[in-house]
């Protein structure tokens, strides 16, 4: 199972990392959103990977595993919505403001 | 009045003239007038303490672990200097009230006066070198402030930049000089490092710290090489160069000088350097102040030589030094701020003051001219009038004083130096109050009002009675001042006016007879000045700061050129290094832990993400299949958070996912559907290279985690134990949420609400001018589908809506004990909202959305923290929960906790954010549509009843009369027409608006 857990979390870097390297709005966030996915997992992940025990108390259960990753991945998901959204608010009025989605400026525009 | 009082005084009291001038220009001068006279009694009070050798002191304690404390102390020193800075603010402030005109922003500079005032009484009076240099650096600024007051000419703005400039380095010199001096002596308070002088001149770093120290100092004080900036700054109004460049700013450096002299002076160091630049300013500035047209540059370069006159007794170590010092620093603040109150009444009343173009005012105002008259006089050096005393001193001084072993160089050059200053001196009477009435004036002038001539009178009148008495008049406040300077213990001589026939004496009659001499021969002399080239400061300074631009201009344009693909590139390349160097140095711990058993569930799981993930990179072009594979991988990561035990996690994610991919939707609408390929080959292949890196990197890292056991007992075994007992609730998570950890989750719902307010801005902003209208005449790019508003969507979301919203109280209810929770309750509920939004179009469904969002984002940030400030009540701290179990007849047992009033705050913050930030987007689209041919106009009424469908084309013009609807529809069909009628108005008018904004 671990295999399985941190090669996924490698591959979703890796293909975020990729994307955040391209030269348009729209798969830089691709990218961002995929970056947030691998590093939540991996947060989540440093609670260790433990099936069928929830951190939800019952009577004559004894273990459980981590909350804390949880509860702190948890607000990372709702966070990472809120800077996802500004990052696409501010990529769509660049675009209509400039009428184009590149990330990079040009020589011209450099030195604003 | 305590010190501390005194120097916060002008401060406290800065906003007064400001919010004053409203009710005139006479109550904001009073009311300044009124600070600085309050604060001025205050010091007086305790005259006789110091006089009689005291030291008054307050002190409160600020950081005292960095050393920085707010002591202040007033010894004689800091009396003689804080008297100056207030009795001649006082003088200022009357002759500024006639000196600006009714067009000047009075209030404004009385505000920025007594802004400066208090920094310099506040360096004076400090008694801890950090305090110091916060007020030193404040008294740059507000002199900034002051020199460029009258902000519409460019003289002014360039002299405030380039004394700013110049004093600003000078400050951050000096900061580093009392930071080695701080640091040897253990201790920043001044009174005492003034303890240790023999362990200061001891230490390697003496050399460094005064090199540093006086860094600051010269600059601050206009000394050689850095008295370019001085004359340059008289772009100022004539108040300010009186109260500045006469009395006060250009003396910090001198007060700075004097502070230190007992630990800095009486090496070979200080003497070489701090002397020798004295008598080099002292003898350059007089030089070039004859040959000055401009009355008020004349009296600049005067001051330049003035202050180089008392560096120079300064930096001779000894105490006939230090006395000729003090007193020349009392005299000259009396006869050149006189001076330069005198250049600003022939300025204000001739309409210029340069040398060559008035003359003879002698006739036309007597009373300036005797004004003028006394005060230069003094500042030649003539018997009678209190220069001639500290000129004599110095004089006397330098006849004793060997420099390099040579004996008669010194005495020459200071020789030389009262020359000069007596023939600008002479110039300045002759040119401009003798000779014939000039017809070149822009106006006739006469002299000023009282209240104009009052203040340099007054000057004047000091400059007489200490030249005639001066043992009564300033002999306590200059022996005071003096045994201060050097350490204590001082008894000085009868300040008297005859000494007999000395050397200073045989020195004084050369100068004055020179100067009579060098003034007859003023006109050939003049053309043999402005012959001779000589470097212009300006022309260097500007050149500096043009090459500093440039290489910053070039560093910064190199490292920030706006390719953002390249920072990110960088940064990837920087943090792989930095995991690379720490996985190549550091050490690996033996596995403990042992692999989990997979299954066939979680292999299916691993290859969807993989694929999805690979296709994503492979086809990102096509960005609709984009968005379609990331969802195939957020929901592959909520199962596995239900697999591994995260239930909570994965209702999160799960419902984020939803509204993730609405929001992306949204965006896509303007966004291009297709990405260009555009790297080059070689890019594509590195960044492959590197993200491969990266990602091998970061599973190498977890899975190296996963295999090995926690390093130290985690902190959760506390939270399980105590999640019931201390908080009542069975899910750990969400108690972790709402109450163990619940100043992390206050926090976190008012950034997602400061998140969901940035976008609701940005929404505003796109709104307006350029870009609305780029939005009106914005088509879409691709075909539209057929129905917007397809009615069986319709009638399910509304069917939908109250189930979703039970099941989203359902979720918040239940969530203390079972997977829940506000966080995802809101969500849930954002998700059913959005989904009529999405159905019934955005205007139908705002219409009946009686709350606004942003009220709901406020009510969940206040409700979450008037919950935790309930703790108060019980005396524990912010956020303590609190529970207990009810029995209600015909219910179970059932829990109330205030962490439920907790949640209920994070539920309403997220449900308004979530909301609030897709509408801003549905608001853009919405705009978008208002231009379309066929309109979406009716569509919203067309959602609302779906007859108005068969309506909305005949809404849009009058009814043909074959058209054959039931009679009921018929209101509808009005209502369609009106409504109508008003979108297209409000397009109108926001068309007509935009035009306006564009003239």
């Amino acid at each position: 199972m671990e295999v399985l857990v941190s090669s996924a979390i490698g591959v979703l870097t890796a293909a975020g990392i990729y994307m955040i390297l391209r030269l348009r709005s729209f798969p830089v966030v691709i990218g961002m959103s995929l970056l947030s996915y691998a590093v939540n997992v991996f947060l989540f992940a440093t609670g260790r990977l433990v099936v069928n025990q929830p951190p939800i108390l019952r009577e004559g259960v004894t273990s459980y595993t981590d909350p804390i990753p949880q509860a702190l991945v948890l607000t990372a998901i709702v966070i990472s919505f809120g800077m996802t959204a500004v990052v696409v608010m501010l990529a769509l009025g660049a675009f209509i403001e400039a009428g184009d989605d590149r990330i990079d400026l040009d020589e011209s525009e450099g030195d604003q | 009045m305590s010190p501390a009082l005194i120097a916060a005084l002008p401060f406290l009291g800065a906003a007064l003239p400001a919010l004053l001038i409203r009710t005139g220009r006479n109550n904001a001068a009073s009311v300044s007038a009124v600070i600085t006279g309050l604060a001025l009694l205050g010091l007086l009070l305790h005259l006789p303490t110091v006089l009689a050798g005291g030291v008054v002191e307050s002190r409160i304690d600020w950081l005292p672990w960095l050393g920085l404390n707010i002591n202040f102390w007033i010894d004689g020193l800091g009396m003689l200097f804080a008297t100056l800075i207030l009795g001649i603010g006082l003088l200022i402030i009357l002759y500024a009230r006639y000196y600006l005109s009714n067009k000047d922003p009075v209030g404004q500079f009385y505000t920025y006066l007594l802004l400066f005032q208090g920094a310099m009484v506040g360096i004076v009076l400090s008694d801890n070198i950090l305090l110091l240099l916060i007020f030193w650096e404040l008294t740059s600024l507000s002199s900034f402030l002051l020199i460029g007051y009258w902000k519409h000419l460019p003289a002014g703005r360039q002299g405030a930049r380039m004394a700013l400039t110049v004093t600003g380095l000078g400050g951050l010199s000096m900061i580093a000089g009392m930071l080695i001096l701080g640091n040897i002596v253990g201790s920043y308070d001044i009174s005492e490092i003034l303890k240790h002088k023999d362990a200061i001149q001891a230490s390697p770093m003496y050399l460094p710290a005064l090199l540093l120290i006086l860094g600051g100092a010269f600059t601050k004080s206009a000394q050689f090489p850095f008295h370019f900036w001085l004359p340059r700054a008289m772009a100022a109004p004539t108040p300010v160069s009186a109260y500045l460049h006469s009395a006060t700013m250009v003396k910090a450096g001198l007060f700075l000088m004097a502070r230190m002299w007992p630990v800095l002076s009486g090496t070979p160091e200080w003497f070489y350097i701090v002397a020798g630049v004295g008598l080099i300013t002292m003898l350059i500035a007089a030089k070039i102040a004859i040959f000055k047209h401009d009355m008020k540059a004349l009296l600049a370069y005067s001051t330049v030589s003035h202050l180089g006159l008392i560096t120079f007794m300064l930096g001779l170590g000894t105490q006939a030094g230090a006395l000729a010092a003090v007193f020349h620093i009392i005299n000259h603040a009396t006869f050149k701020a006189a001076l330069f109150m005198s250049a600003g009444i022939v300025d204000h009343e001739a309409g210029t003051r340069d040398l060559t173009r008035v003359s003879g005012l002698r006739k036309l105002m007597p009373i300036t001219f005797v004004i003028a008259t006394i005060a230069a006089l003094s500042m030649a050096g003539i018997p009678y009038f209190n220069g001639f005393l500290s000129k004599e001193m110095m004089l006397e001084a330098a006849a004793h004083t060997a420099f390099l072993g040579n004996d008669w160089i010194v005495p020459a050059l200071a020789t030389l130096a009262a020359l000069f200053s007596a023939t600008y001196a002479f110039r300045f009477i002759s040119h401009a109050f003798f000779g014939p009435v000039s017809k070149d004036m822009p106006q006739t002038p006469h002299d000023p009002v009282f209240g104009m001539w009052f203040s340099p009178a007054f000057l004047t009148v000091l400059v007489v009675a200490i030249g005639v008495f001066p043992m009564a008049v300033a002999g306590p406040y200059v022996q005071m001042a003096t045994n201060a300077v050097v350490g204590g213990g001082y008894h000085m001589h009868t300040l008297k006016i005859w000494h007999g026939l000395t050397p200073a004496l045989i020195m004084s009659v050369i100068a004055v007879t020179g100067g009579l001499l060098f003034l007859a021969a003023h006109a050939p002399l003049q053309r043999l000045w402005d012959a001779t080239p000589r470097p212009d400061a300006k022309v260097i300074f500007d050149w500096i700061v043009a090459q500093v631009q440039s290489a910053s201009d070039w560093i910064t344009q190199g490292l920030h050129n706006g390719a953002m693909a390249r920072y990110l590139m960088l940064f990837t390349l920087a943090s792989v290094g930095a995991g690379l160097y720490a996985f190549t140095t550091g050490t690996l711990g033996a596995q403990t832990r042992a692999l989990t058993p997979v299954n066939g569930a979680a292999i299916t799981a691993w290859l969807l993400l993989l694929t999805a993930a690979v296709c994503i990179v492979a086809l990102h072009h096509n960005r609709i299949l984009a968005l379609v594979l990331i969802g195939i991988v957020g929901l592959t990561v909520s199962m596995s958070f239900i697999y591994l035990s995260a239930p909570d996690l994965a209702l999160t994610q799960i419902s984020v996912e939803v509204v993730t991919a609405v929001l992306m939707l949204l965006a896509l609408n303007f966004l291009p559907k297709v990405t260009r390929i555009e790297s080059s080959r070689f890019k594509i292949s590195f960044d492959v290279m590197l993200s491969v890196f990266a990602g091998v990197a970061v599973s190498g890292l977890i899975y190296a985690l996963l295999m090995r056991d926690f390093a130290f007992a985690p902190m959760s075994g506390y939270m399980l134990d105590n999640s019931y007992n201390l908080a009542g609730g069975d899910n750990v998570v969400n108690v972790i949420l709402v109450d163990f950890r619940g100043y992390d989750t206050y926090g976190e719902i008012t950034v997602l609400g400061i998140a969901a307010l940035v976008i609701f801005a940005l929404t505003e902003t796109l709104l307006q001018g350029a870009s609305s209208r780029k939005l009106i005449a914005w088509r879409p790019d691709v075909a539209r589908g057929g129905d917007k508003h397809p009615l069986i969507l319709l009638i399910v979301t509304r069917v939908m809506m109250p189930i979703a919203l039970v099941v989203g109280l359902y979720i918040f209810l239940r969530g203390h004990n079972e997977p829940g929770g506000g966080f995802i309750a809101g969500l849930v509920v954002a998700i059913a909202l959005v989904t009529q939004y999405m159905a019934s179009g955005f205007a139908w469904t705002q219409a009946r959305q009686k709350v606004y969002y942003h009220v709901l984002i406020a009510s969940g940030v206040l409700v979450a923290g008037i919950t935790g400030a309930g703790a108060f009540f019980n005396d524990m701290p912010f956020l303590t929960s609190d529970f207990g179990y009810f029995k209600l007849p015909g219910l179970e047992k059932f829990e109330l906790a205030t962490a439920a009033g907790f949640d209920l705050g994070v539920f309403l913050g997220v449900v308004g954010s979530v909301m609030l930030a897709l509408g801003g987007l549905s608001r853009l689209a919405r705009r978008a549509a208002m231009g379309e041919q066929d309109g979406e106009e009716g569509a919203h009424i067309a959602a609302e009843k779906p007859e108005a469908r068969v309506l909305a084309p005949l809404a849009a013009g009058p009814y043909p009369p074959e058209a054959k609807v039931p009679r009921r529809w018929w209101s509808t069909a009005r209502a369609a027409q009106e409504a109508t009628k008003s979108e297209r108005d409000q397009v109108h008018e926001n068309k007509v608006k935009n035009k306006e904004e564009d003239h």
